[in-house]
């Protein structure tokens, strides 16, 4: 069920979608985001994703004021690009428009071209743009956006086939994209993973403040992926269009689509389809890893079973959340997200088959008032989800187990680890000590043993 | 490579003692800069939002929304539905069609679930552009619903955040001059621009209290509609961050003749400095207020003094460098620094006047560097430059200084220690010291390899 048109929204469960281009963006090496609107836009989402990663997080404007909104924001736009190669030396500038110059209509592609030949004469860094109008969709929008335009606009060459896939990871922290990695190494397969935020959003201290942080997705790489032996993007409720079909469409790199690998089930399809792909076997480190979660399954199952859950936040992590939560035996009796129209509730009735005798009420286009009006009747044991829940946690006395984006009452959201069994035990870890403490502390005899 | 500083961004930098100050301000932002300054939106919003029995609806996408939801610790006494985060969240079709009616249907449903004493309607860029005509629905909703609806013209694009702090008083000054005013005696004051960050406003409350002064309205930190309606009948303005309220003052001044003084409740000097202009200003109503104040001074100092000493033992010499939103702070925390043994080499601002950078240049040191809007790259390059051991600033600076191995401290709007009055003067002591005190400098690369051959002169171009 979708609100109707007419009624407000209290403390949404989503970000807008040029936030989403931003950070997505973030994960090409050399690349600094752009956005094409005024100077607010950039702050507000520099200060937004920097309480969560806790790293510098330069992103550029057009800063259009009054002037440029009435006569048209390009020779904001170019002098803003120039500016920005003067001082960050780009490999690559992203560019995603705001609602103010969709609305004025700018015709970014066009003022692309005629920076290109205007400055034609001058080293030029790779410009890719994005239309993220910020009233059309939630910010996961503007992720896969990017991602898309990325891939269509730099991977436009046939490249010789070669051994290696590429992986669209969507919208994970910096943790799970470096156990990606490792899962890739270890398997001996060589994997372009896009966007990489996994060094560039959670950086070491260095000598001296890095203009653009080292790591990132290569645009060579990400030119290269036309040659790769397959496309695997995790989301289940991805749209129709996205970095992989256009790279199956275009080069017929095949593209293969599979949840968010979290919990159990989720794991052994990823870690399947790397060996299907590969074919090799999957390293004897994961089997024991697998091995230490069904362990972990058994050990902690009556501190989590029936326990009533409430999930929400961007919907592939709802998914993924929801398949986990199955397997475990937590009964999950509302998930929501701000995105409509998405799958969700399809999502997460595939992940739970076989597991779960009820569905849950799933809410796409919800605000946090709605999530709290229907949840209160529910009477929840766990909410599961980003910061944002905390004061309904907080104010039905249950706790709120962090995951996803943005988690900035908490310390570390850019490196919880949510993927894979070795995600999931972690997940499983949190989510039972959350239950044994609640129930020590609602206790008046205070067990030291539980 | 090459300096941090692009051309055109020259004139908004000053070392004191090169020449004359003649700064460049209240430009807009260069485009691809990077600034470290919000919008128009921004502006009215921090000033606006911690009046917490208002309804605060944010008219247009749900980004400028959820960007601004409770990230202030503007705390209230009462009621918290400043808390909360409402938006029309506009759609494509809202877009094309216009979006009054949802905006009506919005104001309709909210002010029915939570019965606010005013709505504030904060109009984003989007409306600017699609031209709602906010004012109209306000004035129709306002009627209908029989409470104040104001409109608050902040379209991000319009110019930088000063305009937004105008927007901000245009919107209030509409509710002064309703409230009775009957009750108010003559030695009462309203408390403007202080945003009642971590509990301040109550520790300033209580000094007035203690010298016999009425406190009429706090606007706007934890701020009610009620005492804004009737401010009016105070006899004196008090005008903290004065790039945010001085402009509502100067209204009332012209329109009701109420006086106005410009006070400061940072640092020691500046704390008892405003307490004594406000006693010297009631001296002839209230007989023994000057008394009152200098007893208050003197035992607050007795007890903070012997403390700072020991703060100041480890922080002597240790170089400040500072961003803050408003320059008039600049000043306050300029001489605090000087108290605990420190020297501030750079201060930025996000929205300061000419007036006030010339100010600034009067008490500043030699060499000191002066700022107007910032960058990452300018911040990082006057860091190392200064060989600072403390940054001051806001979140989005944090991550700069950290980066280079810095001590930080938030002293901008989203803090969560009380800075203000004489125990907040403490409180700033020790989180300075347990910043700049703390082991872990001595780890980082750049200082645990740096040799210390850096001096107060500036020495020009010669960055990476």
């Amino acid at each position: 069920m979708t609100k109707p048109n007419y009624i407000s929204t209290t403390n949404a469960c989503k970000l807008c979608t040029p936030l989403g281009a931003a950070m997505a963006f973030r994960g090409v090496e050399g690349a600094i985001p752009f956005l094409h609107g005024s100077q607010g836009c950039a702050t507000y989402m520099r200060r937004y994703v920097i309480s969560h990663f806790r790293e510098p997080v330069d992103i550029a404007s057009s800063s259009l004021g009054e002037k440029q909104a009435v006569y048209g924001g390009g020779p904001n736009l170019k002098k803003g690009m120039l500016n920005v190669m003067k001082k960050y030396e780009p490999k690559l500038i992203g560019v995603a428009t705001t609602c103010l110059t969709e609305t004025i209509g700018d015709d970014v592609p066009r003022i692309i071209k005629e920076f290109h030949d205007e400055f034609g004469d001058l080293p030029l860094p790779e410009i890719v743009e994005v239309s993220t109008p910020s009233y059309n969709g939630t910010h996961t929008d503007g992720w896969h956006g990017a991602v898309r335009s990325l891939v269509g606009q730099l991977c436009t060459q046939e490249r010789p086939k070669n051994d290696s896939i590429n992986i669209l990871p969507n919208m994970v922290s910096c943790e799970d994209i470096r156990h990606l990695k490792d899962i890739c190494e270890d398997f001996g397969v060589a994997a372009t993973i896009l966007p990489d935020i996994s060094e560039t959003l959670d950086a070491p201290t260095l000598e001296d403040y890095v203009r653009i942080p080292t790591g990132g997705t290569t645009l060579s790489a990400i030119r290269s992926m036309s040659g790769a032996s397959a496309t695997i993007e995790f989301g289940r409720c991805l749209p129709q269009e996205t970095g992989a079909t256009v790279l199956e469409k275009q080069f017929g790199v095949p593209a293969k689509r599979i949840g968010l690998p979290i919990g159990l089930r989720e794991s052994d399809r990823f870690f399947g389809m790397l060996e299907e792909i590969s074919g090799k076997t999957m390293p004897l480190r994961y089997g024991l890893e697998r091995g230490r979660l069904v362990d972990a399954y058994v050990d902690g199952h009556k501190y989590v079973f029936g326990k009533r859950a409430i999930v929400y936040g961007e919907e592939d992590l709802v998914a993924g959340i929801c398949a986990f939560l199955a397997e475990i035996g937590v009964n999950v009796v509302l998930a929501g997200t701000g995105s409509r129209n998405k799958g969700l509730a399809k999502a997460i009735s595939e992940v739970s088959s076989g597991l779960t005798k009820e569905m849950p009420i799933v809410r796409e286009a919800v605000d946090f008032h709605d999530i709290a009006e229907e949840g209160a009747t529910l009477n929840p044991d766990l909410l599961i989800g980003h910061s944002k829940g905390y004061q309904y946690a907080n104010a039905w006395k249950i706790p709120l187990i962090r995951v996803g984006f943005p988690i900035h009452d908490r310390f570390g959201g850019q490196r919880m680890l949510h993927l894979g069994y070795k995600g999931a035990l972690n997940l499983f870890d949190g989510i039972v000590n959350a239950m044994i403490a609640k129930k020590q502390s609602d206790s008046q005899i205070g067990y030291g043993y539980l | 490579m090459s300096t941090a500083i692009l051309d055109e961004r020259k004139s908004q930098i000053h070392r004191i003692g090169e020449g004359e100050i003649d700064i460049a301000c209240n430009r807009e932002s260069l485009a691809g800069a990077v600034s470290q300054r919000a919008c128009v939106f921004c502006g009215s919003r921090v000033v606006l939002y911690p009046i917490a029995d208002a309804l605060h609806l944010v008219h247009g996408p749900i980004g400028c929304a959820v960007y601004t939801w409770d990230i202030r610790g503007a705390l209230s006494s009462g009621p918290e539905l400043h808390r909360l985060s409402f938006s029309t969240d506009l759609q494509e079709m809202d877009v094309i069609f216009g979006g009054e009616r949802k905006l009506e249907a919005a104001l309709d449903e909210l002010i029915d679930r939570h019965k606010p004493k005013a709505a504030f309607v904060y109009s984003t860029c989007i409306v600017g552009l699609i031209g709602d005509d906010i004012e109209a629905v306000c004035r129709k909703m306002t009627a209908f619903k029989g409470i104040p609806v104001l409109p608050v013209m902040s379209e991000g694009f319009k110019g930088n955040k000063r305009e937004g702090y105008l927007a901000a008083c245009n919107a209030m000054f509409k509710l002064i001059g309703t409230g009775d005013t009957s009750d108010i005696g003559p030695v009462s004051i309203n408390i403007l621009g202080d945003f009642n960050l971590a509990g301040e406003i109550w520790i300033i409350r209580e000094y007035f209290e203690r010298m016999g002064v009425e406190v009429v309205a706090n606007i706007t930190g934890d701020g009610r509609v009620d005492d804004i309606r009737r401010c009016h009948g105070a006899s004196l303005n008090l005008v903290q961050c004065s790039g945010a309220t001085l402009a509502l003052a100067k209204m009332m001044q012209e329109k009701y003749g109420t006086p106005f003084l410009r006070v400061s409740y940072l640092g020691i000097e500046d704390m008892a400095d405003s307490l004594y202009q406000v006693a010297d200003f009631f001296q002839d109503k209230s007989p023994g207020i000057m008394e009152r104040t200098q007893d208050l001074v003197r035992s607050e100092l007795e007890s903070l003094m012997p403390e700072l000493a020991r703060y100041r033992k480890d922080l002597e010499d240790k170089r400040v460098a500072m961003y803050v939103g408003g320059s008039f702070k600049a000043f306050s925390l300029l001489k605090a620094f000087r108290h605990l043994g420190m020297k501030v080499v750079m201060v930025g601002s996000q929205t300061g006047t000419k007036e006030d950078y010339a100010e600034l240049a009067q008490i500043a040191d030699p060499g000191t560097i002066i700022v107007d809007d910032a960058t990452p790259l300018e911040l990082s390059q006057f860091i190392k430059e200064k060989d600072v051991d403390l940054f001051v600033g806001g979140v989005k600076e944090r991550p700069i200084a950290y980066k280079l191995g810095v001590g930080f401290c938030d002293h901008n709007h989203e803090r969560k220690e009380a800075l203000e009055g004489f125990v907040g003067m403490l409180n700033f002591a020790r989180e300075v010291h347990s910043s700049v005190m703390s082991p872990v400098w001595k780890f980082v690369p750049r200082r645990a390899h740096h040799a210390s051959a850096v001096t107060d002169a500036p020495k020009g171009d010669h960055h990476d």
